[in-house]
């Protein structure tokens, strides 16, 4: 038995762009290790690309809400260890169920419905980037562009409709910070249902522009609770992983000029400028949970039935046994392929080409209506979302 | 090089379909990986390799011929 105290799940940042210190050094010396959750359970945590691309492709590893435990506390909140699966939340299912999901979801988040949606972006980038201009010259580029771009996209796909989206998005907000009560958190669900399963049923206007939702309703594999779970799911993580992802985005390439001046000389890098920035800020930044449902044992040590593991996918993406050439450094055109920003194995991320299209559309645009785009406050002021589920900055002032 | 796939590992994630259109599409009904070219040309051969490394679930395979 080893005396040395099993260490919880790090939140602090040494610096705004790298994940915890400890997660490094973790990885360097035992990327499968003891970690201690905020109940006392002590269970594991993987921070090596290797073993969390083997672990997430692994079917024995379940993905069964009742047996996650998140590594760090959100306060307030009920955690959600021994609850199933809303109906809907596929996230939280194994398969068969997953795959059913999946299946019915997939086909509506195909690259080139993706691709197709390509001028709606533009057209909804324009009209932001001119709204900032004419408000201008400074701006919180959260509240300005980075939400209301993601707000709308998402609630585009999903077919809400255009009355009911300010109310969307305050709901959403209150249920993924961390800091709301348990109280605001379950209202701000139910009042999310409640307006999804109405749009499931064919609520809303005639004539109204039609979406996800309303195509899951026709083709009618799935009932109505399961719609609404899907439209509330698919609603908080397009909100939050893409404010997240866009504002973090433009911050770390404010932080870095010489990188920024790459892009700006060379547009045509956008794509793969795109998956680096995807991987250096992996805004997933606690992970993801699995749990063995059986004793097995797994690079070389033994794993116990209802062990929790999180699986570090920030601390993976900057593994330099994999991403070799300086992993901390941002270099837009770095090989990136095999980054899990989205996860990997059957959950990776399905709305992820979805935001690859708003990255690529959203960051040229930004900069080039921009071009002297700068922040408006030291950098040590921006205020960063550590507490959040999704790692981003909360305002993000900007001038021009 | 031969390509194939395997669509009962494949969940439509899309990367393949994103990557190289020429080659991979997705069924618009279940998302799953469509096989548009199962020799494709050489110069595309690195792309192929690329989308492989790709794949979140291993469905796509691919061997000299």
């Amino acid at each position: 038995m080893s005396a040395e105290p099993v260490p919880a799940h790090p939140t602090g940042r040494g610096r705004p762009f790298d994940p915890p210190q400890e997660l490094m050094e973790w990885q360097a010396r035992e990327p499968l290790q003891r970690m201690r959750y905020p109940d006392e359970h002590v269970g594991w945590v993987v921070t090596s690309h290797e073993l969390a691309r083997a672990m997430l492709t692994d079917a024995r590893f379940s993905a069964r809400s009742e047996f996650k435990r998140a590594p760090v506390h959100r306060p307030g909140t009920e955690p959600f260890f021994g609850v199933p699966a809303a109906p809907g939340w596929l996230v939280d299912m194994d398969p068969p169920e997953h795959t059913r999901l999946r299946q019915q979801l997939a086909g509506q988040f195909t690259a080139r419905r993706m691709r197709e949606l390509r001028p709606r972006l533009t057209g909804i980038v324009d009209e932001l980037l001119s709204a900032m201009e004419r408000g201008g010259p400074g701006t919180d580029l959260v509240e300005a562009f980075a939400l209301p771009l993601a707000s709308q996209v998402i609630c585009e796909l999903l077919g809400v409709p255009s009355g009911d989206r300010a109310e969307f998005q305050r709901n959403s907000r209150i249920l993924f910070n961390l800091t709301s009560t348990a109280a605001d958190t379950s209202a701000a669900l139910d009042r999310l249902y409640a307006t999804m399963q109405d749009i499931a049923a064919g609520g809303g206007e005639p004539g109204e522009t039609s979406g996800l939702l309303q195509a899951l309703t026709e083709d009618g594999t799935l009932d109505t609770e399961e719609i609404a779970g899907v439209g509330v799911l698919l609603l908080t993580a397009g909100h939050d992983s893409t404010t997240g992802s866009l504002g973090l985005s433009v911050f770390a390439l404010l932080s870095h000029p010489d990188e920024l001046a790459r892009l700006t000389a060379d547009p045509s890098i956008v794509d793969n400028a795109v998956e680096e920035l995807l991987r250096y800020l992996t805004v997933f930044h606690f992970g993801v949970p699995r749990t063995p449902l059986e004793d097995l044992e797994f690079a070389g040590r033994q794993l116990r039935a209802g062990d929790s593991i999180t699986v570090s996918l920030s601390a993976a993406n900057r593994d330099p046994r994999w991403f070799q050439d300086e992993a901390d450094r941002l270099d837009l055109t770095r090989r990136t392929t095999g980054h899990v920003a989205f996860g990997y194995g059957i959950h990776q991320c399905l709305g992820q080409n979805l935001v690859r299209m708003e990255m690529r559309t959203a960051l040229p645009a930004l900069f080039q209506r921009f071009p002297t785009l700068s922040l408006a406050v030291p950098a040590e002021n921006v205020p960063l979302s550590t507490d959040m589920s999704v790692y981003g900055v909360h305002r993000l002032p900007v001038v021009w | 090089m031969h390509v194939s796939v395997d669509t009962t590992l494949c969940i439509g994630s899309g990367q393949c379909a994103l990557a190289l259109p020429e080659v991979f599409d997705q069924d618009e009904t279940d998302g799953l990986v469509v096989l548009l070219d199962a020799k494709p040309p050489r110069e595309l051969h690195d792309d192929v390799d690329e989308a492989v490394n790709r794949c979140p679930v291993q469905a796509i395979a691919t061997t000299a011929t």
